[in-house]
């Protein structure tokens, strides 16, 4: 194409300057009873505009929205390897069963003897997480992993209330998520940081010098967030339980054990799930997701109510409260969520589930075998389902971790999550997943040691990435120095 | 890296200018190179107090934040408004236009435990 | 290892074993050594084996069978969930895979279309409430009111959080959660007995120089719209800030907005914009704040800014103030938020565009106010509280609700909500909303079977 006919494309322009005085979109239905008398309300009490709200019809509505879907990348373009976050690909018939009219029309307050298909369900998935995790009981009330970790550490205070102890204490390693701080600091508690041993676990030796009768808990990622297994775990568990604390694990990282192991044999004794990693719950562009929580009976009084019990073959809610921690939001759960993880995992069954943890540690270890020699590996050990590389041979060159990130995305690929875990300088996390194929996997092994090479003979190319998009490297340091967070009209 | 001979230093990465029985406060080159783009300043008012070695204010760039930790104790006489407006100006002039708060000082003798220009520059050295 | 034929899992034979030589394994056991032996299992997990996508179809199909579906009965159901109708093209977009199968827009350029529409919903949200600044989302309603609680405690420094007891009652035991971790549980003001809105004097009262806040909800749970303004005045006398809650989003279509009447913090509940009732989730929570209280917002925030071709684009920002970045000092700890559901809310407001909403706001008030008459008019029930509502109001029955709920519930009537499980003041009370779904027909239906119901 003649350089000069190419036409500069606009950015998408905002809903709201598509819009047109007195134009309508989706016309709700004509009034078959008589229209409200405004005279009859205190006056002030209606609305008489909402200023700025757009007025586009239905045809520009869903071109804006298609043209938007066409600026994003998702498991469905191409390959994601965002450690950490799982991002298997998300089958089609969970969307199917999630929205089956016996589903998605069910009101949370409608007679109970109209949703027991619903509490069936519940009910299921429930002992179904209590067996792959080796706990015993499970609650799916929490929104998303955070609050799941929320409704555990809020549980653990409870717990250590009723036996009159005022611990105030937990024990974080320094490799974990930034939720995890946060929400022991929402609980009420305050955080000791453990600090990773050269193996890139935590050794038992450190926490038993950090373990005193003021730890509630040590909260820890397994396999943590380098991708390793945390070997001493059993022995790190007896350490905390010798002198009566809790042992609660994020299980953000359960696609690298499953069916493999029961987070119940070591010795953890509770644990949130992300229903939007392991369990092929799509991420939504961030949401929705599910935090069921799992743990032992020690813990199980402080559930969040209502429960789902089963008298018979009758199933219904409890909300009998108990020594309950009470409700972290309205109604139950994420329930379209739960139909789609509980189809996943009668799609799988045991077997299924198993080799999606053995292929998931495959494909991350082939990933660390094949770029040991262009990248550095700061802890050269079997990783789990993940793979941690930094950018300490590019630094030479003044390429970093970010350059390389960006031009992974010319490449055809999401770069994988970059800068984390803090502890790695440059960190870069790859975790494949279980669903990609060999000649996906070599095509971005063969992507990433290209970046290598450019990174050594052009790094100017590599810091000027991306070109392929539609928008280029964005300023982020504008955007947070004069925060625009909404439009207003010019 | 600059570092301006006449100024006092802290392990916390803040300079200290003494101008008879007050002292300027801003942060150092370095502190600023690490944070990278800085986006948003927090400071006390005029009239606040200050203690050393206690947080008084906030810098954050687009991925960090850094307490402000005060390198002596007293008063704040005069707080520099204009980097709370532009804070680009802590990377640009970081002992110039860029100094943070003027302190009124309640124990003169904390300066004595500053560092001088080449014991911070070696603590840096040792740092990375 | 037997993966072959398992569903998603594309690897063939020779693909593992090349995968294995390269690594140096033999096989994937010998690489699973790295486990410890004790904790390694030796059988299968104890589930029911796995399906063909056809056979788990027809399972899930099933289970959906042993439920009725609002849309088969006529339901009366509100209670912050609420049965209207959503376009057919809202579900056409949100199916899309680009906007489904991503994640958190961590890299801004190639999650544009996430951020612009994230960014869209920001405004939206604030042109609906009137306030200055939106978050990304937040859980529901319910979480979205315990977060404004804490933000509250942090902007004023002060402790204590008054909630009116007219607010969604598990809103209430949600904030009272989240409050755990604090020294103070959420104090409880009452609602008039005659009007069924919060009792000014009980605030008066009890907001004094330690209260954060006052919670309030707008319209209230009992359908009753408050007078956020006077609320707004008398608790800015003592400093404090006015939260409102909004648990059905469409009211704002018809109702002034909280932000022009005084509000200094919006949340709530908009799952009336496009999502499905789906058995009570996910929703969504959304939060509108003010200008000068921004750094305390939780949550993700989208903001407008440039590439390097001064193209105007969009990214996530003041991340400074979350988990990730300031971990234990974070204003919340919230992480994933409810995305696609922000999205469907923004494509369901376009859709409807200005005039759509506010007709479609006002037919919902005309619709309950239609039906409040018709109830009014039969012989053993009254309407319970004086205040105005939007779609939703109390009826007071002389019997018990539940046999005349069990009775309707057989003429596939849903007739409301027994209000006695949540007031025990209320035994005889029934919670009832009209929307746009519910014909004229119905609500006759209602009213005639009611009566015959309750003949003496």
């Amino acid at each position: 194409m003649d350089k000069n006919s190419k036409i500069e494309n606009p950015a998408e322009p905002l809903i709201f300057e598509r819009s047109s005085a007195g134009r309508v979109g989706v016309e709700p239905p004509c009034l078959d009873v008589p229209d409200i008398d405004d005279a009859s309300f205190p006056q002030g009490l209606l609305r008489s505009d909402i200023e700025g709200f757009p007025e586009i019809g239905e045809p520009e509505t869903v071109r804006h929205f298609t043209r938007l879907s066409q600026l994003n990348f998702g498991v469905d373009t191409g390959f994601y390897p965002l450690g950490s976050c799982t991002m298997k690909y998300n089958p089609k018939i969970n969307e199917t069963t999630a929205a089956l009219a016996g589903f998605a029309g069910l009101h949370p307050y409608q007679d109970e003897s109209l949703s027991q298909g619903a509490l069936e369900l519940i009910s299921e998935l429930e002992e179904y997480l209590v067996e792959i995790t080796g706990m015993d009981a499970v609650t799916l009330q929490p929104a998303a992993g955070a609050q799941g970790e929320l409704c555990g550490m809020l549980m653990i205070a409870e717990y250590f209330k009723e036996k009159g102890e005022t611990r105030k204490k937990v024990l974080i390693p320094d490799t974990a998520h930034g939720t995890n701080p946060a929400t022991c600091h929402l609980a009420g508690f305050d955080v000791v940081r453990v600090q990773t041993g050269q193996g890139g676990v935590i050794t038992p030796a450190c926490v038993e010098g950090l373990m005193d009768e003021d730890v509630a808990a040590l909260m820890l990622t397994n396999p943590n967030t380098l991708g390793l297994f945390e070997e001493n775990i059993k022995e790190i568990a007896d350490i905390i339980h010798a002198k009566g604390g809790i042992v609660y694990c994020d299980g953000a990282n359960l696609n690298a054990v499953m069916g493999l192991m029961k987070l119940g044999d070591m010795g953890i004794d509770v644990v949130q799930l992300n229903l939007h990693k392991t369990f092929s719950t799509p991420h939504g562009g961030g949401g929705p997701g599910s935090g069921p929580l799992a743990v032992k009976g020690i813990l199980e009084p402080y559930l969040p109510v209502p429960r789902v019990v089963k008298k018979g073959d009758k199933y219904s809610l409890d909300y009998n409260k108990g020594k309950s921690i009470g409700r972290l939001k309205a109604f139950y759960g994420h329930f379209s969520i739960m139909v789609r993880a509980y189809t996943y995992i009668r799609r799988m069954g045991p077997v299924g589930l198993r080799s999606v943890s053995e292929l998931a540690i495959l494909n991350a270890n082939y990933i660390k075998e094949r770029l040991r020699e262009d990248f550095h590996l700061p802890y050269d050990r079997t990783c789990m389902h993940e793979c941690v590389l930094s950018d300490k041979f590019q630094n030479e060159y003044d390429v970093t971790t970010l350059d390389m990130a960006k031009r992974l995305i010319d490449y055809g690929y999401h770069p994988p999550t970059i800068y984390f875990p803090l502890i790695v300088h440059g960190a870069m996390m790859i975790e494949p997943t279980e669903t990609e194929d060999l000649l996906t996997i070599d095509s971005f092994i063969d992507a990433m040691r290209s970046i290598a090479r450019e990174a050594r003979e052009t790094p100017a190319l590599v810091k000027g990435a991306p070109y392929s998009t539609k928008t280029s490297r964005v300023d982020e340091t504008r955007a947070a120095r004069t925060p625009i967070l909404r439009w207003i009209e010019q | 890296m600059d570092f301006p001979q006449d100024l006092k230093y802290t392990k916390e990465h803040e300079w200290v200018k003494e101008e008879g029985g007050s002292v300027v406060i801003g942060v150092t080159d370095y502190a600023q190179d690490s944070l990278g783009d800085i986006v948003y300043v927090e400071l006390p008012s005029e009239g606040a107090d200050v203690t050393k070695d206690e947080p008084f204010g906030v810098v954050e760039s687009v991925k960090a934040v850094s307490d402000l930790y005060s390198p002596v104790s007293g008063t704040v006489l005069e707080v520099n408004d204009s980097i709370v407006d532009s804070p680009e100006v802590i990377n640009d002039e970081p002992y110039g236009d860029a100094w943070m708060l003027k302190i009124e000082l309640a124990e003169p003798s904390e300066l004595d435990g500053l560092l001088s220009v080449e014991e911070y520059k070696n603590y840096i050295e040792e740092e990375s | 290892m037997s993966i072959l034929g398992q569903p998603y899992l594309p690897h063939t034979s020779e693909e593992i074993e090349h995968i294995c030589k390269t690594i140096g394994v033999k096989s994937v056991e010998e690489l699973l050594q790295v486990f410890p032996e004790e904790l390694r299992l030796t059988g299968a997990l104890d589930l029911p084996g796995g399906l063909s996508e056809q056979e788990v179809l027809g399972l899930l199909t099933e289970l959906a069978s042993k439920n009725t579906s609002q849309n088969d009965i006529s339901s009366f159901l509100g209670a912050g969930a609420y049965n209207h109708y959503i376009p057919a093209a809202v579900g056409n977009i949100t199916s899309r895979s680009e906007f489904i199968t991503s994640y958190t827009p961590y890299q801004p350029e190639i999650s544009q279309g996430t951020l612009q529409g994230i960014f869209e919903y920001q405004s939206l949200i604030c042109q609906l409430t009137a306030m200055d600044v939106a978050n990304a989302s937040l859980y529901d309603g319910a979480s979205a009111m315990a977060e404004a609680a804490l933000m509250a405690r942090r902007v004023t420094r002060r402790g204590k959080v008054l909630v009116s007891s007219a607010v969604h009652p598990e809103y209430r035991e949600t904030t009272a959660t989240y409050l755990k971790g604090t020294d103070e549980s959420p104090v409880e003001v009452g609602y008039c007995a005659n009007s069924g809105v919060t009792l000014f004097e009980e605030v008066e009262k009890n907001f004094d120089d330690d209260t954060a806040c006052l919670v309030v909800q707008y319209p209230n749970f009992f359908g009753g719209i408050e007078d956020i303004q006077a609320l707004a005045e008398l608790v800015h006398s003592k400093k404090g800030l006015l939260v409102v809650v909004v648990s059905e989003g469409l009211s704002m279509g018809a109702l002034r907005p909280a932000g022009e009447l005084g509000a200094d913090i919006v949340v709530g509940e908009a799952q009336s914009f496009g999502s499905p009732l789906s058995y009570g989730g996910p929703y969504l929570g959304f939060m509108g704040v003010r200008q000068k209280h921004l750094r305390q917002m939780p949550g993700r925030v989208a903001g407008q800014t440039l590439d390097t071709n001064g193209r105007r684009s969009y990214c996530l920002t003041m991340a400074t103030r979350e988990q990730h970045i300031r971990r234990e000092r974070a204003t919340s700890n919230i992480c994933t938020n409810q995305g696609v559901v922000a999205l469907t809310c923004a494509i369901y407001l376009t859709l409807l565009g200005k005039g759509g909403l506010m007709r479609l706001a006002r037919l919902n008030m005309a619709k309950a106010a239609f039906l409040k008459e018709q109830l009014a008019k039969v012989a053993g029930i009254k309407i319970a509280f004086t205040a105005p509502n939007f779609n939703e109001f109390v009826i007071k029955l002389e019997t018990d609700p539940k046999v005349f709920l069990k009775a309707l519930l057989e003429k596939d009537i849903a007739g409301g909500l027994d209000l006695g499980r949540f007031y025990p003041e209320l035994k005889k009370h029934i919670l009832v909303v009209a929307t746009e779904m519910n014909s004229r027909a119905e609500m006759e239906a209602y009213a005639a079977a009611a009566a015959e119901l309750l003949k003496t």
